[in-house]
């Protein structure tokens, strides 16, 4: 996908002005709340009309105020997923799924219910009232319908800001999975840096109106670890466990990683924040963290009133973070060999 | 007391007065919510006030002035005169003036409704690809539709009791125009007539609470949903 946008919007006080060319099929739109994402999507979208500019998407212009181009929402084939599911309440599951892909013109319908049925989880509740649903399972409905419309643009604004954390993490599977299996690129707008990272390959960052910089979510995260209260969340893949003395031994690294955290004793994804790591000049020879990692020192890099430290061990990536004083008392420099101390408790399972 | 033949056919044209008006009145209720709620137009208060206009006019000024429109000298009888149809003194005259006088009440039920719409739902329509007639007819429409059963039964409730606009445009002909509450002036103004007065007061009132009645189930289904 490729997206080409040159907008202004006055609206009251606030002022919103994007220029902006993006390509790939997993985009992500990032800012505090009052940045303006939110209105861009309307704009996208054609629910609210730009004072100037135009939008261009795959070659194919939506606005162009010169030109007097204003597709009407209807025939922009843009597909949104709220915060809110805004389900039709009068409507059944299976209607309202359908709702927009009785509405796509049939050269251009190329996803079927049952399929999507099928990969969402949904087919046992097809014939269920909106109001009867879950949060989660709402979700994935108002996600299945818009992929059903077989749009040349999802767009996803704060899709899981409404669901309480366990229930975000399982839906973030589904989301990938619809994007990926029925190849419908995606404009993922939240305001969490961890979301970005699992659900895009390029971020354009908004704040107040306007466009700061459009960057990789790795990037972005780094940049913004010193401002996060959770700092930098380390996303580490793990093999399938064992059991240990209480504790879960998971492969990583060519090593292994002790957790208490034994929801999940499967391989999958494990978070870490990088306040939890302490950093060790010499082995510490008695240590109650159950994690003691040999590391070398890649790079440092500047995260606001922090440092960060990019840790090399045994070829995976770790991200610590530390007071600037820290780095210099304990002479870290790239290249340093450092150890990495780590309680079971500090993972958490996604 | 007696009941003449023309008191029954008082009670008949009522309702068939309040029938009719209700169902000629719910399209254009419909749109002139619609209009009022999802509009963009300049005069758009205009509209609203021209709107509500009946609710706060004394009956008996709009059915003077319907009786200047569509009387046989008005504008629009002058040309309903060159099709062949008069409005004037028939039932149908009866109809127009309950049109009118109850048309804000219809107006106003179906307008909270649709204000009541989430409007993401509206969005969400939208760009799933349904044209504005089809957002209308498929997501507006189904979720309005308690505010229109119950502007609906508030409607048919003062049509059945419409007096004032009532005798100036259609008149008090026994058996041809004259409506329950006309009947009941009528009784009520003869020496003789107050036993049937009364009968005819309690039938009016039955058939209003019934209505009432289902217009707070309607209500009170809709708080529940």
């Amino acid at each position: 996908m490729e997206l080409e946008l040159q907008l202004r919007k006055r609206q009251g006080a606030f002022s919103l002005t994007v220029d902006l060319t993006v390509s790939g099929e997993r985009l992500g739109l990032f800012g505090p709340s009052g940045s303006g994402k939110s209105s861009l999507a309307g704009l996208l979208a054609g629910l609210s009309r730009p004072d100037d500019g135009r939008i261009i998407l795959d070659g194919r212009t939506l606005f162009d105020a010169e030109k007097r181009i204003d597709l009407p929402p209807e025939r922009r084939r843009i597909a949104l997923v709220f915060q809110q599911h805004a389900l039709f309440p009068h409507l059944n599951v299976r209607q309202n799924l359908l709702y927009g892909h009785r509405r796509c013109p049939a050269a251009q319908r190329r996803i079927e219910l049952e399929e999507v049925a099928d990969v969402l989880g949904l087919t046992p509740l097809l014939a269920q009232q909106p109001a009867k649903l879950s949060g989660g399972e709402r979700q994935r409905v108002a996600l299945g319908r818009a992929v059903l419309a077989s749009p040349r643009l999802l767009i996803m604004d704060e899709p899981l800001s409404a669901l309480d954390d366990d229930l975000r993490h399982r839906i973030i599977p589904y989301l990938r999975l619809v994007s990926e299996r029925f190849t419908i690129p995606f404009l993922f707008i939240s305001h969490s840096l961890l979301e970005m990272r699992l659900m895009t390959e390029r971020v354009a960052v908004l704040e107040k109106g306007e466009l700061r910089a459009v960057v990789s979510p790795e990037e972005l995260a780094r940049q913004r670890m010193g401002q996060q209260p959770a700092g930098y969340i380390n996303l580490l893949q793990v093999g399938p466990p064992r059991q240990t003395q209480g504790l879960l031994a998971f492969p990583w690294a060519g090593g292994e990683l002790l957790l208490s955290d034994a929801t999940l004793p499967e391989a999958g994804t494990v978070e870490l924040s990088s306040k939890e790591i302490i950093l060790c000049r010499r082995h510490p020879e008695a240590i109650s963290a159950r994690n003691l990692l040999p590391c070398t020192v890649r790079h440092l890099f500047d995260a606001g009133r922090k440092t960060g430290v990019e840790l090399d061990c045994n070829g995976a990536t770790l991200i610590a973070e530390i007071v600037p004083d820290a780095a210099h008392e304990l002479a870290i420099t790239p290249g340093s060999t450092i150890w990495a101390a780590i309680k079971a408790s500090a993972f958490r399972r996604l | 007391m007696t009941i003449a033949p023309t008191d029954i056919q008082a009670m008949q044209l009522s309702v068939k007065v309040g029938a009719v008006a209700t169902l000629a009145a719910l399209p254009l209720g419909f749109y002139a919510a619609w209009l009022l709620v999802f509009g963009r137009f300049r005069g758009k208060l205009l509209l609203e006030l021209l709107f509500n206009l009946p609710l706060i006019l004394p009956p008996v000024v709009v059915g003077y002035l319907l009786l200047l429109l569509v009387g046989v000298e008005g504008p629009l009888g002058r040309l309903l005169g060159m099709a062949g149809i008069r409005i004037i003194f028939t039932w149908k005259a009866a109809v127009l003036a309950s049109l009118v006088v109850g048309f804000p009440l219809l107006v106003r039920s179906i307008r909270l409704a649709m204000e009541g719409i989430d409007p993401q739902l509206l969005q969400a329509g939208r760009s799933l690809g349904a044209g504005p007639l089809d957002l209308t007819l498929t997501v507006i429409l189904p979720l309005s539709r308690r505010g229109i059963l119950a502007g609906s039964s508030l409607f048919f409730a003062r049509s059945l009791g419409e007096f004032g606009a009532t005798i100036i445009v259609a008149g008090s002909i026994p058996g041809v125009t004259q409506t329950l509450p006309l009947a009941i002036y009528d009784y009520a103004s003869s020496p003789d007539g107050e036993g049937t007065a009364l009968l005819l007061c309690l039938v009016s009132v039955v058939l209003s609470v019934a209505v009432l009645l289902l217009h707070e189930t309607v209500l009170q289904r809709g708080k529940a949903a």
